[in-house]
């Protein structure tokens, strides 16, 4: 706590002023919305394999599986629904891509450094 | 917590499920994707800003859908479905009425006060506008709460999924708990985040089946509800029959506890003030996205009751005697049950990832939530201040260890203890309602004074847990049900938070008008001003238009529920 005496102490009292500075700095030091991958692809990656993991499944099901599920072949449905849920994230992805990120100033010439 | 507590009694033996092969390749996929996203989201992670809030970076979709996943948490799951068994439709007002309109409050009217202040988390707001006193009670209390409720989550997988798929229970809690560790201390918030935003699909893929196949099995809602009348009473599937006051009702609460204590302290208190929740609508990319957060999760939320109510009904239209000595299935058994009954191999995995993701998930919001307050409110304000940033992210990824490590050790101590667990569950359950008064004043009240915010604090708690814990449980008032006293209580924390605030404020200086810029309803901040982003000024983007549809929306939904 007192290793660094070089930086000047806070006084106690915390202002907005404090935070308003304290966070905007930070913020356009952030790496988040330059570095983050598109979820979308990830959500439809999962989603297209569950589909057809489920699908397949339900189209090779046994009567068995169908009586249980009360005569319905909801492997084959919920597959299908996978499906279409994770081909609608890809469709999303392709037709309105990740807008390249504003480089903030300072942040390419450290590129790399974690 | 505004969950109806999630007991934590062991489920009943005969509820192993047929998993095969398929089943656990599902569940592996999706463990396998939970640890990519942490892998991914690492690279995403250079300032303890990345780390704590995702640099105040992430789309209103992402958040939004993250803000209902981290409420969607299984032990919510089962234990609405449980309610819906015992109660019935009643269920329906933690939804309409307990959730929408302060889902809708906080995205129209706080969040310009949070993200515009820039506030890093709920306690620090209460630093700008009150004094060190009321953050360090807030912050410490958060902190406690946060791992417990992350320990109870952990304790309730490891009850379930030693029924569902025959694990030793130190297994789940140690295999969720280091996934858990793993994906947050690599990549922070966002990679709870995108995780929470995965579950909540992969939540709905389970849920749908089953409700689905549940109804179709009791002949459809007409059929559902012929058959409930039969057995449970025609009040039993609606939302406001024998609510009236003086009416005996299973809940044991009338319209207005219903509307007062849930509708506007309980739900006020944990949907606005719930630092777990708010995390998610601070780390949106702007303003409009802040607000729009909480807005985009309503729709959702307002659908998903049917979700979780009509399975808890099918049950106890198929076990009437489901909860009683004379059934060998608990209140909490009833999608367990559903899913054993109805789901064939392929939908039962599906179904078994979605409900350990929802334990998962609602494990890590209360961790992210708890390393957050804990770095930035109580570590760097009062025990090592001034450090360099990167200090501050290698802390958070320490105190995430830590703190993953004391769930853990919660859930052990809640496998032997889980009495003293529920009690503490309830107990921290009425700190969200004084945190509610002293947000609600000190945000429409200028003259609140710095001091008046710890002491309404102080009040509105103790008075609550007086209410429920001597007056309720020693039988001085009467009240016929726990849920009942939890209205009560909650009402009575209220009144006197807010009483004990003025009181304080008229005896004690105001603070100056210059320190209550932003933070004062009627007042702006810099960080109010900025311009809407290219974009946000399109009609379905508009926050007052998706906030007052979801409540025209809730209200519309009442109506097949009200005759």
């Amino acid at each position: 706590m007192t290793e660094h005496p070089e930086q000047p102490r806070r006084p106690l009292h915390y202002t907005e002023d404090d935070v308003q500075r304290e966070v905007s700095e930070l913020e356009s030091k952030s790496a988040t919305a330059a570095r983050i991958f598109d979820l979308r692809r990830i959500i439809g990656g999962l989603f297209v394999v569950y589909g057809v993991i489920v699908t397949i499944t339900g189209i090779t099901d046994s009567q068995a599986a169908i009586d249980k599920a009360e005569g319905v072949n909801i492997n084959l449905w919920t597959g299908i629904g996978m499906l279409l849920l994770g081909i609608f994230f890809l469709a999303w992805l392709k037709l309105r891509p990740t807008p390249p990120p504003l480089p903030p100033e300072g942040l390419t010439e450290e590129k790399g450094a974690e | 917590m505004q969950t109806p507590p999630y007991g934590t009694v062991p489920l009943a033996a005969e509820l192993r499920l047929p998993t095969n092969w398929l089943d656990y390749t599902i569940l592996a996929i999706y463990f396998v994707v939970v640890l990519g996203i942490g892998f991914a989201a690492r690279r995403s992670v250079k300032t303890s800003l990345d780390f704590f809030l995702s640099g105040r970076s992430l789309p209103a979709w992402i958040t939004g859908l993250a803000f209902i996943s981290a409420n969607l948490a299984a032990t919510e799951i089962l234990g609405m479905a449980a309610n819906s068994a015992q109660y019935g439709a009643y269920t329906v007002h933690w939804y309409w009425i307990g959730a929408i309109p302060a889902m809708v409050f906080l995205g129209l009217v706080m969040m310009p006060f949070y993200y515009g202040s820039k506030v890093r988390s709920v306690p620090e707001f209460l630093l700008l506008r009150f004094d060190r006193a009321a953050h360090l009670l807030s912050s410490i209390l958060f902190a406690f709460a946060a791992i417990l409720i992350a320990g109870v989550n952990l304790y309730a997988l490891a009850i379930v999924v030693e029924a569902l798929l025959g694990w030793p229970q130190w297994v789940a809690i140690v295999v969720a708990g280091a996934f858990v560790l793993a994906y947050i201390t690599l990549g922070g918030l966002s990679s709870a985040i995108y995780n929470e935003v995965l579950q909540f699909f992969v939540i709905l893929a389970a849920l749908i089946p089953i409700t689905v196949l549940g109804l179709k099995k009791v002949g459809g809602w007409g059929g559902l509800t012929d058959k409930l009348t039969a057995t449970h009473g025609a009040d039993f599937t609606t939302a406001w029959g024998g609510t009236g006051i003086g009416h005996a009702n299973p809940l044991g609460a009338n319209w207005l506890t219903i509307v007062l204590g849930l509708g506007f302290v309980l739900s006020f208190g944990y949907w606005t003030t719930n630092f777990a929740e708010v995390q998610r609508a601070l780390s949106a990319k702007n303003l409009s996205a802040g607000q729009r957060t909480p807005l985009i999760a309503a729709y959702p939320k307002i659908f998903i009751v049917f979700l979780v109510m009509i399975p808890g009904l099918v049950a106890a239209a198929l076990v009437p005697k489901i909860g009683t000595s004379g059934s060998g299935l608990q209140y909490n058994d009833a999608i367990p049950y559903l899913m054993q009954e109805l789901l064939p191999n392929g939908v039962l995995g599906i179904a078994v990832t979605g409900l350990l993701a929802a334990f998962m998930a609602g494990m890590a919001a209360n961790v992210s939530s708890f390393n957050t307050v804990f770095t930035n409110d109580i570590w760097a304000k009062y025990v090592v201040r001034d450090r360099e940033d990167a200090y501050y992210v290698r802390f958070g990824r320490l105190i995430t260890a830590i703190g993953v490590c004391a769930s853990v050790g919660t859930a052990f101590l809640a496998s032997s203890f889980s009495n003293i667990m529920s009690y503490l569950q309830t107990l921290f359950s009425f700190f969200n309602v004084p945190m509610f008064v002293v947000f609600i004043v000190g945000m429409f009240w200028k003259r609140a004074s710095a001091k008046s915010g710890f002491w309404g604090l102080l009040a509105g708690t103790v008075t609550a847990m007086v209410n429920y814990f001597v007056l309720y449980k020693k039988d001085i008032i009467s009240i016929p049900t726990d849920q009942g006293a939890n209205f009560v209580s909650a009402i009575a924390g209220f009144v006197a938070g807010a009483v004990v605030m003025v009181a304080v404020s008229l005896f004690t200086e105001p603070k100056p008008e210059t320190e209550l810029q932003g933070l004062v309803y009627g007042t702006r901040s810099p960080g109010m001003s900025e311009p809407p982003a290219a974009g946000d000024d399109a009609w379905y983007r508009k926050p007052a238009l998706l906030g007052w549809g979801a409540v025209v929306l809730a209200a519309a939904c009442y109506i097949p529920f009200s005759f």
